[in-house]
Formats: structure tokens, C-alpha cells, sequence
């Protein structure tokens, strides 16, 4: 790219922008540094950093950026497996589905800019994650959404709700990925700090599959899609109050605004870019913009690269080196190619609309140089901006007593089994998702075998003639609870839905949602968390492929729950053979499939609902049995065995019976000649439990495998108990819950 | 029998309509920015959000350089079937009356519908019997049907199902000659077993002049 890339390499270099001021040790402190910190960043430079040397540092040695609070707690996770394409440490994981085929998937928090403008924030969650998907060259095929709100009685979190799903449509759905499925919870402590959380799969052959290190001293270095301007510039916005009086500060926009048209294109462009073999590899712009974006393609490539800022298409004529080095501007991608090869990169740009440029070149210095024009701005050796950020011990400590309220009681105690029920499913944790997802375009790309509510995890047809199920879930009431056996459960419960449709869970992908870490108990419930998710999944012999982590989520109130989020994706070999949630036949009998022990109130939505304070455990596991229901389940369901397979989840067997007489639109009539049964029977949660249906031979030969008791027979027009009765009008009117709040 | 599937900035469906039309005929894609319909016999215009919705649903895309060549495929009688955005184009570029507003709710809706054929007489409706109930998905933003003049309908929603308040329930409509046709709901996601229904697939059929089986 000319002269003014030409290499200079030297080891310590001086302050290389002469007329550029040291902003000093203050303004570190105040972009997100400690004073340690900032000495080790002198160390590795060997003098002060200037101003878009420590906007960089200050990115990069965040804790977003460097998961320097999790990291070595994210090491004890198992990563390994014979179907692990790419595991940790690429923008996303991939298994190995046959045939050739792979499937990319990730999931990413985007909870700050959603609790701020959550139209925006919620929409640029799902484009940013579909470009971490399509970066390794993989097809978005699909995406999936992770939401936690306060409760829906109060005017914010409705409003954070309608404006996120809002945005949530309106990226995915003009971008043309289909929304398959995800889940949604309120409770109190989601109040002043929502979580979005969004998932994105992608498919790609094997081979077209590209990773990210930057290779190759001469080639250039192209940025391309979207312009670069002021948006999203966060943790320099300190920084930038220096040159800046405050009126001016207060008119630059904080949150990324998303443009789902671009990114349309920005996928065609780089899938033909990708197919054409015109790159050597290929990032996106995240958090943190070019300045990640670049050192990690120079560090995992163990080289340097130089970028020239003044080369960088921009929205606003007037923007500073560091201000172009931070920005979070979206639909922005970064490729490497050969000099020979970059005019047929950019005719492939033209042709999609798509404005790309050299901006920089690969260099052997083993330095990121910021250029402007001629002038040196910036000077950093990669390692030690990508590298070499400390890494911390967490100081945990359980807490002695449940640090967070009792829920507000909406049921005063000594209902009926009748209204109970009612009220279960009538709970914003439990009413039918239909007026969020019908908002979604759950279709686009004709794979979607099971939509929302079909089954109990979707499922998409691959092109060899298989299908993958996925499911994502977390639900961080049990996990405040007990953080370690919370986490197990999130994951058997992703897994139990994985197993409805027959598919076994090839790897998984987490978001971990969590307080400040560097408070005792949060440090307690982070550090037990992930010693459940390594249990879960060694147990169940999935890997860890991928995963963000969100700390510092806590409100005027105190923290959110601890809310591990859980994405798995599995293989089936049959599409077609895929049990559904709701009963499908008159005359099949049901019965109820899976534990080896009592259900549990403790924690479960029924507390909940009467206002019981959260217990400081949760009782005991048994994850060689769940296993083992698991692999049952499956092998059933892919036999063609269960009609019906729906896991018990919030609010109990009763309230899994009635959903699926709602979802198949089917009474149900059990003899219960026992006389009334117990709360916890009828409502208490469990692991691996399923509401199955089929003929009666086929439930008796799962029998044969694990615990199944046959209750009765689906049919009529009402879910028979004994003596109590529901008529599916009631059940379904009271499931309808959640229309109200979009009218 | 070829079809061709235009494909615009910002096209969504194209290749799920490209595998639809391939189940009864031949079928490529046809760029937005060339004069050339490549010989088709018959051409769709997709769904999806061309040019991002900008200015106005298909406001842009009709001035594409391919859409000047479907206008006069069309005035010459050649079928041409709009789908959701492609419905917008068509009208927006003339080739069929009225006009898509939005939906009633203001929301996207994606959802099953069923679709009874009011006119079996049309290019992309022989296949199909006169008044038959197809299962078909619609979703969309901006699909509430609009004239003033009177049209020559082609679809309605069933009783009670209307997922945008279009007037008379109206889901497709044709040109006077029956050759252009354009619709909300997508056919190209109703062709297969593994999908909802199968239904979709007899106007491909229809276009095709072949039977219609999945």
C-alpha cells in the first residue's frame, strides 16, 4: 500500500507521534484500567502509551475483550471432542455434522445497549453474532434469542420487551435468517438490567471453512462494508471528553445503530469472497472495532500489521486516529489477500454494493502500527496488546444467607389443583411465547422442520438428508439458588429438549451473565456455576466450542441472577422422525417417562408464584441416571416410538400435561385412583422428565430402559385429573397471558 | 419449461423460490443489474427486503435494470409470479393494481395461514380447483392489500385468518389478463413433507403446466 506502509522495524520505539499529548495515568484509571495495569502497559512499551495507544490498551485489556475475571475458570471447561471442528478461541465453534458439513454456532450477550435503547441494541446483538458466524465462512442458517426481563407489571420492562423483540425482527428478519426458537424470563431481578442474549448457527463445507491469522508479510489488509463513524465509541468516550466540551459529548450517539440491508449483502459479499478463494482470512469488526479486529488477526497469524486511518472510508470527515481505532460501527468485516489478488476483492465488493478498501498491509515487525498518512500515531507489539493482559483469581466466597428477596407472591397459598394450574400457566415464565415469535420469520432458507412451539427444540434438514435440533435455555432463579446444581440443570434441561426430537448434542456454546465479579459472592456463584457446566458436560460427553462472558450486570437493585445460558446443537438422522410437544392422536396413551426420584417445589415457578423466598441449595443429582434417560429418550424418538415427547420443565408434570394438550389441541383423561395428589408431584421440577405418548407397546418397550408410568389415554376436548378437569378453552385462555402486552 | 428468479440487494427468499421452481422445471437466478432474462419462460420475483425496504417497500427494486425486462415480458403475456416483496415490486412497478400497506398491527407477522383460491383461471392458479383451501405461511411487515379500483382477485384468507386487515380479505391479486400474479403468503415454504404443506407447490405446477406432487 504504498510508502507510507513501508516497514519500519524497530524494537522500543519513542513516542511516535510527536505532537500527539500523553494522556496519563488519571485518564487510564478512567477508561477502565487499574494503576497496575497501566504500569505493565509502560513495561511493555517501555514509555507512556499516547492517546490511541491507551484507547487501545484500555479496549483490549477490558474485561470484555479479555475475560481477564474468567479465564482461567473457562480453561477447566472439557473442549475436546471427535465432532469439534473449532472450539474456543475462533469467532465461533463447529461441529462436524456428516457428509462434509459442519455447523457454526455461537452465542453472544448484548445486555448494556439493549437496557439502553433495546430496538437497537437487541437488532446489532443479532448482527454481530451472525458476523462472528459467516466470518469462518459459514451460511447464517439461523438464529436463536436468549431475553430476561423485569416483570412484565411494570411499564419498563414491557417496554424493554416490545422494543427488543421489535429489534430482534426487524435484523433477523430483513437480513433474511431464520429466528427458530429461544426463550424469554422475567423476574425482579432483571429489572434495571435486562439480558439479550442471541445465538446464530451457520452451515459451511469443511474445506470452505476459513479461520482468522493474518499470514503472509506484503498482503494487504481490506476493510469492508459500512462506513466508520462515532458510534459505539464506549470506554474511549472519557477520553474523548479531553478535546471535546460537553455539549458536543452529549450528541454523540452511544449505541451502535444496526443496518440489516448491508449486512445482507455483507454475507453474499464474503460467502463469494470466500468461495472464490480470494482471501487468506477473514474477521469481523466486534466490539472494540478495528483494534481487536486487526491484533487478533496479527496475533494468531504471529504477525504485524500496519493500518493507515486515513484510509478508512468515514461518516464523519473530522474523526481522531483513536476514535477511528475504537469504533464500533456495524457491518464492518476485515480480510486479508494478496496484492495480486485485491483488484478482484474489490470488483466483488462493487457487485454487491459493498464499499471496501485497503487500509493496511501484513508486516513481520510483530507490531500493530497505526498510521495516518505518513505520520506514525500508534506503536504496540501484538503480544502484548492481545496477549499479555493479567489475567485475575477470583476470591470467592459463598454467601451465609440467600442474598437475593423473596419474589413478590402473586398466589396467596391454598388454591385449588384447579386454579393452580391456571395460574401456572397463566405466569409469564410459563404462557405461550406465540405474540413474541410469530414476530419472527422462523421460515426463511426452507429448513425449518419444527417451528417454536412444535416441538421442544427446533429443528432444521441439513443438505445430506440429516437435521440438527437446538435449544437454548437458562434459567437463572435455580442457579441463584444453587449455582453449581443450577447450571447442571440448565444444561440436562437443553439437552432433555435435544432429545425430544432425537438429536444428540454434538457440542455446546454458553453465555455466561453474571455480576461483578470481583465481589466475593459473585466470584462464589460465577466459579460454582462453571464447575456445573464442566460436570454437565463431561457427564453428558458434550463439548464447550464457543462462549462470551457478560459480568458486571447489576442494577441499582444488586446483581441479576446468575444466568448461565445454554445453546446446544445436536444431530438426528431423520427429520421426519421428530416427536412434537403437543399430543398427536386420540387413543395414544401417556404416561410419564425418566426420574428415579421425587420432583422438587424448591426454587420451581410454583414458589415462585407464592412468593417463597429462594432456598440456598437444591437437591441432590443423579447425572449417570439422566445420561442414561437421555440416550433412552432419544433412541425412542428416533425409532418413531413417541408421537409425543415433552420434557417437564417450569411448573411440573401438570403443567407439561397441559401443554401439550394445548399444543396439540387434544384433551387427555388420566385415572387418578390414588386420590389428590401432592403439590409436588403435580407441580415440582426435576431433571430429564418427559410427558410421552404413543402406542401402548412402544411406551412399554421404553419402559424397559427407564422409569415410565402409563397414566391414560389422549383425547376428548378437557385434561381429566381424577375429579379436576380443565377444559382446553380455560387452559387456553389462560396460556394467552402474554398477547396483552402486543396488542 | 425455465423459470427465472430475479434476485435484488437485500433479496431473502430467492433461493428457496429457485428450489421451489426446480421441482417443476428448470430455474435460475436472474441478476438485478442485467438486461437479460437469459430465455426464461416464466419469471418470479422473490420475497425478501430489496434494498432494505428503503424510501418504500419495492420503491427502489422496480427500477432495477432486470425489472424494465419483466415489464415487457409481462406486456407480451409471459407469466410472472411476485411473492411477498415481489408482490410489492409488481405493484409499485405498475405490472398489477393496488398497493401494499402496512400491517394493520404494525407488527411482523410470521404465521400459517389458509388461502382459498378465488380465481383458478390465472397463470400461477390452473392447477388448483376453483375455491380450494391451501395451507400457506405468510410473513411479513407490510402486507395489508389496498385499491380503490376494483381487482381481479386471486386469493383471500379464509374466514377469520386475515394476518394484516387487507381489504376483502384479499391475499393475491392478478393483472387483467391472469398472466401476473402476486401474492403475500410464500409458496416456495409450502412445497416439501418436511414443511407445513405441500399446498404451495400448485402454482409452481400451474406456471409449469405439470402436476402437482411433492
Amino acid at each position: 500500500m504504498g510508502s507510507s506502509c513501508s516497514r519500519l522495524p524497530r524494537r522500543c520505539p519513542p513516542v511516535p507521534d510527536a505532537t500527539a499529548t500523553i494522556p496519563g495515568i488519571e485518564q487510564a484509571v478512567a477508561l477502565g484500567l487499574t494503576r497496575d495495569e497501566y504500569a505493565m502497559v509502560i513495561d511493555k512499551l517501555g514509555r507512556e502509551p499516547n492517546e490511541v495507544e491507551l484507547a487501545m490498551f484500555s479496549l483490549l485489556w477490558s474485561e470484555h475483550c479479555a475475560y481477564k475475571h474468567s479465564k482461567k475458570l473457562l480453561r477447566t471447561l472439557p473442549t475436546e471432542g471427535p465432532r469439534v471442528v473449532m472450539g474456543p478461541g475462533e469467532n465461533a465453534g463447529a461441529v462436524d455434522v456428516g457428509d462434509g458439513w459442519a455447523v457454526a454456532f455461537k452465542v453472544e450477550s448484548h445486555n448494556h445497549p439493549s437496557a439502553v435503547e433495546p430496538f437497537q441494541g437487541a437488532a446489532t446483538g443479532v448482527g454481530g453474532i451472525l458476523r462472528d458466524i459467516f466470518a469462518i465462512g459459514a451460511r447464517p442458517i439461523a438464529v436463536l434469542d436468549s431475553l430476561r426481563f423485569g416483570e412484565p407489571t411494570s411499564e419498563r420492562s414491557r417496554y424493554l420487551l416490545d422494543r427488543a423483540v421489535a429489534g430482534i425482527g426487524y435484523y433477523g428478519n430483513s437480513v433474511g435468517v431464520a429466528n427458530i426458537g429461544g426463550e424469554v424470563y422475567f423476574e425482579a431481578p432483571y429489572e434495571t438490567n435486562c439480558l439479550v442474549n442471541a445465538m446464530a448457527l451457520g452451515l459451511a463445507r469443511r474445506e470452505d471453512m476459513v479461520r482468522s491469522a493474518a499470514a503472509g508479510v506484503g498482503n494487504q489488509v481490506i476493510l469492508f462494508g459500512a462506513s466508520t463513524g462515532r458510534d459505539g465509541i464506549g470506554g474511549a468516550s472519557v477520553l474523548a471528553s479531553a478535546e471535546l466540551d460537553s455539549e458536543d459529548e452529549s450528541k454523540r450517539p452511544s449505541v451502535q445503530v444496526g443496518d440489516p440491508f448491508e449486512e445482507n449483502k455483507l454475507i453474499e459479499c464474503s460467502l463469494e469472497l470466500l468461495a472464490l478463494g480470494l482471501l487468506v482470512s477473514l474477521q469481523d469488526l466486534g466490539a472494540a472495532g478495528l483494534t481487536s479486529s486487526a491484533s487478533e488477526m496479527a496475533s494468531a497469524g504471529e504477525v504485524g500489521i500496519d493500518i493507515d486511518v486515513a484510509r478508512v472510508p468515514l461518516r464523519e470527515a473530522d474523526m481522531a486516529p483513536f476514535e477511528i481505532m475504537v469504533s464500533e460501527s456495524q457491518e464492518r468485516m476485515l480480510c486479508v489477500a494478496t496484492p495480486e489478488r485485491v483488484d478482484e476483492v474489490l470488483a466483488v465488493c462493487a457487485k454487491w454494493e459493498v464499499h471496501g478498501t485497503v487500509v493496511g498491509e501484513v508486516t513481520d515487525t510483530r507490531h500493530m502500527r497505526i498510521l495516518r498518512g505518513d505520520q506514525v500515531v500508534g506503536d504496540i507489539p501484538v503480544t502484548a496488546l492481545v496477549d499479555d493482559c493479567p489475567l485475575y483469581d477470583l476470591a470467592p466466597e459463598a454467601p451465609t444467607s440467600q442474598i437475593y428477596p423473596a419474589p413478590e407472591a402473586t398466589l396467596a397459598g391454598g388454591e385449588s389443583i384447579h386454579d393452580t394450574l391456571l395460574a401456572l400457566l397463566a405466569s409469564p415464565n410459563i404462557a405461550s411465547r406465540r405474540p413474541l415469535f410469530e414476530q419472527y420469520d422462523c421460515l426463511v432458507g426452507a429448513r425449518t422442520v419444527r417451528r417454536p412451539e412444535q416441538s421442544d427444540a427446533a429443528v432444521l434438514a441439513l443438505p445430506g438428508g440429516n437435521g440438527i435440533g437446538v435449544s437454548i435455555d437458562g434459567n437463572g432463579r435455580r442457579v441463584a439458588a444453587d449455582p453449581y446444581r443450577g447450571t447442571i440443570l440448565n444444561v440436562l434441561e437443553c439437552a432433555a429438549n435435544l432429545a425430544c426430537v432425537g438429536a444428540e448434542p454434538l457440542g455446546l456454546t454458553n453465555c455466561l451473565n453474571f455480576g461483578n465479579p470481583e465481589k466475593p459472592h459473585i466470584a462464589w456463584q460465577l466459579s460454582e456455576s462453571v464447575r456445573g457446566l464442566g460436570d454437565a458436560c463431561r457427564a453428558l460427553d458434550v463439548p464447550v466450542v464457543g462462549g462470551n462472558v457478560s459480568l458486571y450486570n447489576e442494577g441499582a437493585d444488586g446483581p441479576i441472577y446468575p444466568t448461565p445460558v445454554v445453546g446446544l446443537v445436536g444431530e438426528l438422522p431423520d427429520p421426519m422422525k421428530t416427536a412434537q410437544t403437543g399430543f398427536v392422536q386420540e387413543g395414544h396413551v401417556f404416561g410419564f417417562a425418566g426420574p428415579n426420584r421425587m420432583p422438587s417445589l424448591a426454587a420451581s415457578e410454583l414458589a415462585k408464584l407464592r412468593g417463597e423466598a429462594l432456598p440456598t441449595e437444591l437437591p441432590e443429582l443423579d447425572l449417570a441416571h439422566d445420561a442414561r434417560v437421555l440416550s433412552a429418550i432419544r433412541q425412542a424418538v428416533r425409532a418413531g416410538d413417541l408421537a409425543t415427547c415433552h420434557d417437564v420443565a417450569e411448573g411440573g408434570w401438570l403443567t407439561a400435561m397441559a401443554e401439550s394438550c394445548l399444543a396439540g389441541n387434544i384433551g387427555a383423561r388420566m385415572d387418578d385412583d390414588e386420590g389428590p395428589l401432592a403439590d409436588e408431584i403435580l407441580f415440582g421440577e426435576m431433571s430429564c422428565g418427559f410427558v410421552v405418548a404413543g402406542e401402548q407397546e412402544a411406551l412399554e418397550r421404553l419402559g424397559q430402559k427407564i422409569p415410565v408410568d402409563i397414566f391414560g389415554t389422549v383425547g376428548g376436548d378437557a385434561l381429566v385429573l381424577g375429579q379436576e378437569s380443565w377444559s382446553l378453552a380455560e387452559l387456553h385462555e389462560a396460556w394467552l397471558a402474554l398477547a396483552p402486552l402486543f396488542p | 419449461m425455465k423459470f427465472g428468479v430475479v434476485q435484488f440487494p437485500g433479496s431473502c427468499d430467492e433461493a428457496d423460490a429457485l428450489a421451489a421452481c426446480a421441482r417443476v422445471g428448470d430455474a435460475e437466478l436472474l441478476w438485478h443489474g442485467d438486461h437479460d432474462l437469459k430465455g426464461c419462460d416464466a419469471i418470479v420475483v422473490p420475497g425478501g427486503f430489496s434494498y432494505g425496504d428503503y424510501l418504500r417497500v419495492g420503491s427502489i427494486a422496480r427500477f432495477s435494470p432486470v425489472m424494465g425486462e419483466v415489464a415487457a415480458f409481462a406486456r407480451e403475456g409471459g407469466p410472472v409470479l411476485g411473492i411477498c416483496n415481489g408482490f410489492q415490486v409488481l405493484c409499485e412497478a405498475g405490472l398489477l393494481p393496488g398497493a401494499l400497506l402496512p400491517n394493520q398491527s404494525l407488527r411482523f407477522v410470521c404465521r400459517q395461514v389458509g388461502v382459498e383460491v378465488a380465481d383458478a383461471n390465472t397463470a400461477f392458479t390452473r392447477a388448483c380447483a376453483p375455491g380450494e383451501e391451501l395451507s400457506i405461511p405468510v410473513k411479513h411487515n407490510t402486507g395489508r392489500f389496498y385499491s380503490p379500483d376494483p381487482v381481479r382477485v386471486v386469493f383471500r384468507y379464509t374466514q377469520g385468518v386475515n394476518p394484516n386487515g387487507s381489504q376483502e380479505d384479499i391475499a393475491g391479486v392478478a393483472n387483467e389478463a391472469g398472466n401476473v400474479v402476486g401474492l403475500m403468503p410464500h409458496p416456495e415454504h409450502a412445497v416439501d413433507l418436511l414443511h407445513a404443506s405441500t399446498d404451495g407447490l400448485k402454482l409452481f405446477a400451474s406456471a409449469a403446466q405439470v402436476p402437482a406432487g411433492a
